[in-house]
């Protein structure tokens, strides 16, 4: 039952000589042969490439090569790109697609040896919140078969809840990594923006795009954390500040930590059993040792309205690149290019996408800019004063990662705005630049995970991951694993 | 500037902004959109309750500002790699409807 360890574990077995990558790559592979027909959580996995870079990794380890990931297979969300292997970012668009080369992100991960087993499912262009959006169908909740595993890196946060993977990648604009990290019982970690090259990283809304790792445990997003981070040239908004020893930094107590909580964020409108686990997590972190104080986020209210304004804003100049001439589906029967663009566009695109485009389209247009996106970008600053305010009287704040536990497939398919909501504790964080991270934090009565949202400063990395660290090993959430069985109610 | 008032009360011509993004929706699309995006933008509204005069707008969340490199030649895609996701091509180029006459 490889499959069935984490990172951790699995690179102390392979350093031991206790299994080869074959081994791990193979038990990983078997776990998606007997439930991914079920959980739709990968779009493609290539068993033969995968078991290839294993045996290549076994070749050099024998050889006496070394590796901080040598041998460890990683599924990675089809956003990212991967020289060699398809990327289709959940879009019909895309199809078709095969990457000319690595992400920096990627590539940095090879470095150290991974092995890169598969594709994972996501709202089309990382747009959604449930990953419905895929034009390559519906993944399920391993929790509850009838719930949604979360969105848009609904792929690999349902892959690692089935143990059908050691750990995953997955991109973070206004919450994707942590609230299906949340919904599945998963680890996520949405990095300070600037902390991982976006190089290769198919551009959603590129001022508030991050990769970020999602994980069985804490100690394993900052092993990724530490891997994937630098300053990388080929993105001039990558930091130029040095990675710390992430794992360092974890520690088992909260001695000297001080905890904010927003008072706006505990004011009704929180599923019951959401704010009960998040309560009794304050109390375990109290316990540990660490202070508690409220701050306050007073313009996290208009956070949703202004998240909603800048990314489809940016997402509709980003996505103008899709139009079926260098790449992709391709219409058939255009009379002139122009033709050309708004067929394959029309044919290429699913509903959600279509919208922000029309949205974003909309913010940008004459007459509307200064009203909706310069309006919003002022809004923007605001919010981000809220938190570097906040961070002067704490260390880091803690909250739900999301208003309730996942919805029921198909639940808000018809009401986008209902479903835009639900992102209020998570895109605050992507508008300030600054680092979130996800935990689980227990379960509703109906079984399903809960999350942790643990957020700090700007390169507050390091706090986060000794708060979530310190929580994680003080409670046993992991030993629960899903039974696969349906029906919410 | 638009006027507040007849802005908030006039829709969103929904074909009209698909156009400027070159997509063309069917009849039940606009119609689906319509009552989506004006419930949408609606909700927009309430950031003009907030008093943002003298507030800097934020474009990026980062203090970086101009990056720099020297301006060498260096190695990009080959041309054969870039042909292989076109979705249609000749040896050498890209082939899409004819532009000019």
């Amino acid at each position: 039952m490889l499959n069935t360890l984490t990172l951790h574990e699995i690179v102390e077995h392979l350093e031991r000589r206790e299994c080869r990558s074959e081994d791990v790559v193979q038990a990983v592979l078997d776990a998606i042969r007997r439930k991914d027909d079920r959980i739709h959580g990968y779009l493609t996995v290539d068993a033969e490439d995968a078991l290839a870079q294993a045996k290549a990794a076994d070749v050099a380890r024998a050889a006496g090569r070394t590796g901080r990931l040598l041998g460890v297979p990683i599924a990675v969300k089809d956003v990212l790109n991967v020289r060699g292997q398809p990327c289709t970012c959940g879009s019909k668009i895309l199809k078709g697609y095969t990457s000319p080369y690595d992400a920096t992100a990627i590539a940095r991960l090879r470095a150290e040896g991974a092995v890169f087993l598969g594709r994972t499912n996501m709202d089309e262009f990382a747009m959604g919140s449930t990953t419905e959006n895929s034009a390559y169908g519906v993944t399920r909740n391993p929790w509850n078969m009838d719930g949604v595993p979360g969105g848009s890196s609904g792929g690999s946060a349902a892959v690692l809840a089935a143990d059908e993977a050691i750990a995953a990648l997955g991109s973070d604009t206004g919450g994707s990594v942590r609230q299906p990290a949340s919904f599945c019982g998963c680890v996520g970690l949405k990095p300070t923006y600037g902390r991982i090259s976006r190089y290769g990283l198919t551009a959603y809304a590129s001022s508030l795009d991050q990769i970020g790792p999602m994980t069985k445990t804490v100690a394993d997003a900052a092993l990724l954390l530490e891997v994937m981070s630098g300053l990388d040239p080929a993105d001039s908004s990558s930091l130029s500040v040095p990675v710390p020893d992430f794992r360092a930094s974890l520690q088992k107590d909260l001695k000297g930590v001080t905890l904010g909580l927003p008072r706006e964020y505990f004011v009704g409108g929180l599923h019951a059993d959401v704010e009960l686990r998040v309560q009794e997590a304050i109390e375990v972190c109290r316990k540990l040792g660490a202070k508690v104080v409220e701050v306050s986020l007073p313009r996290s209210r208009e956070a949703i309205a202004t998240y909603y304004i800048i990314a489809p804003a940016e997402a509709s100049s980003n996505l103008s690149r899709f139009d079926g001439v260098r790449y992709g589906f391709r219409a058939a029967g255009a009379e002139d290019p122009i033709d050309l663009y708004k067929k394959t566009r029309a044919q290429g695109f699913g509903a959600e996408v279509k919208r922000r485009i029309i949205l974003g389209t909309y913010v940008l247009s004459s007459g509307y800019y200064d009203a909706f996106y310069l309006r919003a970008q002022k809004v923007r600053t605001l919010i981000r004063r809220d938190f570097e305010e906040a961070f002067k009287s704490c260390d880091a704040i803690l909250s739900p990662v999301a208003p309730t536990p996942a919805y029921r497939v198909g639940e808000n398919s018809a009401d986008p705005l209902q479903m835009y909501l639900g992102d209020i504790f998570t895109v605050p964080v992507n508008l300030a630049g600054i680092c979130g991270l996800s935990v689980p934090c227990g379960f509703t009565a109906d079984k399903l995970p809960v999350g942790l949202q643990v957020v700090g400063p700007a390169l507050g990395e390091e706090a986060i991951l000794r708060v979530g660290y310190a929580y994680e090993q003080a409670t046993a959430w992991r030993s629960q694993r899903p039974e696969f069985s349906g029906s919410l109610s | 500037m638009v006027d507040d008032k007849a802005q908030s009360a006039k829709k969103m011509d929904v074909r009209y902004v698909a156009n400027l993004a070159r997509l063309s929706l069917t009849d039940d699309e606009v119609a689906q959109f319509q009552g989506q995006l004006d419930h949408i933008v609606e909700y927009f509204n309430q950031l003009r309750a907030l008093d943002v005069d003298g507030v800097e707008p934020m474009a990026h969340a980062t203090p970086v500002q101009n990056v720099f490199r020297e301006d060498e030649v260096r190695p990009g895609l080959d041309r054969d790699t870039v042909l292989k996701n076109a979705p249609e091509h000749n040896p050498e180029v890209i082939m899409v409807p004819t532009i000019v006459e």
